[in-house]
């Protein structure tokens, strides 16, 4: 909530640039689980109100600095910052309150219907007595109609197709009030309207109310069109960063996944459209061969 | 319960996913009974301060019934034995306005029997509640875990190897079921992993312990093995108010300290990462539930013996009355307190004073639930 009032900070020395402290950022983290190490003296930072989208290839480590980000994983050595403070160190509700996340496995309770799964959203609001206050029904009813499930407040959320599951998701999300909102793939295992639909959702809730979000996506072109900022890894690496206009090229994507194409300009946006090299091209090639089989399974 | 319902029923089948809401309205279509809308009423008892307490119309209700049941089956239970007393008589002694003769019988004999039982249901109900709640499955209960022939392990080696008293046996069953109890945690919990692994690791470890109870068994002598044999049953008779006062005192310390916690255990049936996301702290919360979970089980099976089979089927009714999601912690501890005492009334009826013991009574009718969910959790997919 400090991040308001600018006028003093850790650095407020000779130049005080106030739009370089950002309120999300990773600053050298190693990340690993158990011995497995998946990115070394890592930084980045999430600029703030922006819809920032991190892209790379299967195992890459996008998911894991998702992770860490979201204080679910503790780095092995660096430290994330929320607001300025380590991200470890603050209490759970409070990060709760300023920074949610839709992870990609998520169990509905049998039973339970939409409108009170999204009021589980609101647990970090609340408090033993203070469990159901008019201002949580307000939010949940809010939340509710943003994603388009107030008529489904009712129905069993084990009923709801993978479309609307995945909004009453997001809803639940929302409900948290948390000013940045981190999304592991959102759009999978969603057919193409609905992920369009949830992106559609994701770029109005960056758009109308200022969030600042942060997603993990599959689907480079879905990036390119949807995010402000792009991050592409590769190997526990930042290869690029920056908008996608600027960053999104034949090269990168050679980089990034291996994959020979071609970028050309989205007919319907102008944002940068990357189509594969056909696959007679490819062969002929120096393409790996194996890399470019490795990017097509996922 | 139809009438204080929030949102009417929509009609069962066909309701896609776009005409689901119109076709609710006020009517509620063909009353077909198998309304797909969730029928609840939850209201929220506020001040004007801006405190806020959430009320389950429907779970309140349970548990005032199974509270009231497990009173009456009390009284009844008090009354039951080689000399009958009215209810009427049992409930003016225990008021303190009884004869001589019941006032000893009741206050001395019967009291203690029935509040071990009462005791020990709720312990194990809300035992198994929370078992079933982490583990995320209606089988990583305690019976199937093997806490309880962890703790019988524990009787057995004092009476069989040691030839201890009661406080010894009771001693030996509740670090039994402790030891049970971490074993299965370090080797299926450690990395946060539930469910199957758990059941597995659980099943396991039951083989393995029911395994040493049967050699115990075999080496002891015949006065040694008739008396755990009685044991592993699960019985409330020989109660008294020895075995009262440490399970009552147990109880008053962890049912608040769960129920303080039973709104985290409720974020934490959406998984690990919603409810870190949340702001839970999974891991403590898991380790201090899943400790009181095991306490309450091994303090239950130390007094009573392993009374099989109301660790499973108490949250599972309780859940079934309330047809509410979440881990119905108190409604389970209500259901389990009320199953043993009737259970133990239905033993001394059918078969006299003291002939059955209760454990019997609760493996028939468990059993018979076990096999019933083991069917509808196969159609369900879910095994």
């Amino acid at each position: 909530m400090s991040a308001g009032s600018n006028s003093s900070g850790p650095n407020n020395g000779l130049n005080n640039r106030r739009s370089t402290v950002n309120r999300l950022s990773a600053d050298n983290v190693t990340l690993a689980y158990d011995q497995r190490v998946i990115a070394e003296q890592l930084s980045v930072e999430i600029p703030d109100n922006s819809f920032t989208v991190i892209v790379g290839p299967n195992a890459c480590g996008k998911s894991t600095l998702l992770r860490a980000l979201s204080r679910m994983l503790k780095p092995s050595q660096g430290r994330v910052l929320l607001d300025g403070s380590v991200i470890q160190s603050m209490p759970a509700k409070k990060v709760a309150r300023t920074l949610g996340l839709l992870p990609q496995s998520s169990i509905a309770p049998d039973g339970i219907t939409v409108a009170d799964l999204v009021g589980r959203g609101r647990y970090p609001h609340q408090g033993i007595l203070r469990q159901w206050s008019t201002e949580d029904e307000r939010v949940v009813q809010e939340s509710m109609e943003q994603t388009g499930v107030a008529e489904l407040a009712d129905r069993y959320v084990d009923e709801l197709s993978g479309g609307q599951r995945q909004r009453v998701w997001i809803a639940m999300a929302l409900a948290q009030q948390t000013p940045l909102l981190l999304l592991d793939e959102p759009t999978t295992y969603l057919d193409i309207q609905h992920q369009i639909d949830v992106l559609d959702l994701c770029a109005e809730l960056h758009e109308q109310q200022g969030r600042t979000l942060v997603a993990v996506l599959h689907d480079l072109n879905h990036a390119a069109r949807y995010a402000t900022h792009l991050i592409a890894l590769r190997g526990g690496e930042i290869i690029a960063e920056g908008a996608p206009n600027d960053i999104v090229t034949a090269e990168l994507v050679e980089e990034v996944f291996g994959l020979r194409c071609q970028v050309i300009d989205d007919p319907e946006t102008g944002t940068p459209l990357v189509v594969p090299a056909a696959r007679k091209a490819r062969a002929g090639g120096k393409a790996d061969v194996t890399k470019v089989a490795a990017t097509e399974a996922s | 319960m139809k009438s204080d319902t929030k949102s009417a029923s929509s009609s069962a089948s066909g309701s896609a996913s776009t005409s689901g809401a119109k076709a609710a309205g006020k009517d509620a279509g063909k009353a077909s009974g198998k309304a797909h809308r969730a029928i609840r009423a939850i209201r929220a008892v506020r001040t004007p301060g801006g405190l806020s307490v959430r009320l389950d119309a429907r779970a309140l209700t349970a548990v005032v019934l199974l509270l009231l049941a497990a009173l009456a089956a009390s009284v009844l239970l008090i009354g039951t034995g080689d000399f009958p007393i009215a209810a009427g008589d049992v409930l003016r002694t225990l008021l303190g306005d009884g004869n001589a003769g019941q006032e000893f019988i009741v206050n001395e004999l019967r009291l203690p029997r029935v509040l071990v039982g009462l005791l020990v249901g709720a312990s194990l109900g809300l035992g198994g509640a929370l078992f079933q709640a982490l583990s995320r499955n209606p089988l990583g209960s305690p019976d199937i875990l093997g806490l309880g022939q962890g703790a019988t392990a524990g009787a057995l080696v004092v009476i069989v190897l040691f030839s201890g008293d009661a406080g010894e046996v009771t001693a030996g069953a509740l670090l039994g079921g402790l030891a049970t109890g971490l074993a299965i945690y370090l080797l299926a919990w450690k990395r946060g992993v539930h469910g199957y692994r758990l059941v597995l690791v659980g099943i396991g470890m039951s083989a393995i312990m029911t395994a040493v109870n049967g050699y115990l068994l075999t080496k002891a002598d015949l006065f040694d093995a008739a008396r755990a044999v009685v044991w592993m049953t699960g019985s409330l008779s020989g109660s008294d108010w020895d075995q009262v006062t440490p399970l009552a005192a147990l109880c008053v310390i962890l049912v608040p300290l769960v129920l303080g916690n039973a709104r985290a255990l409720r974020m934490m049936e959406m998984g690990d990462d919603v409810s870190y996301a949340l702001g839970v702290r999974v891991e403590r919360v898991r380790m201090l539930l899943m400790l009181a979970a095991v306490l309450l089980t091994a303090a239950a099976t130390a007094a009573a013996g392993p009374v099989s089979f109301v660790a499973l089927t108490a949250p599972q009714l309780a859940r079934r009355l309330t047809r509410s999601p979440g881990p119905n912690l108190l409604p389970s501890l209500c259901m389990g307190a009320a199953l043993l005492v009737t259970a133990d009334w239905v033993s001394q009826r059918v078969f006299g004073a003291d002939q059955m013991p209760v454990g019997v009574v609760t493996g028939v009718l468990g059993g018979v639930y076990l096999l019933w969910l083991l069917v509808t959790e196969r159609k369900a997919g879910r095994i």
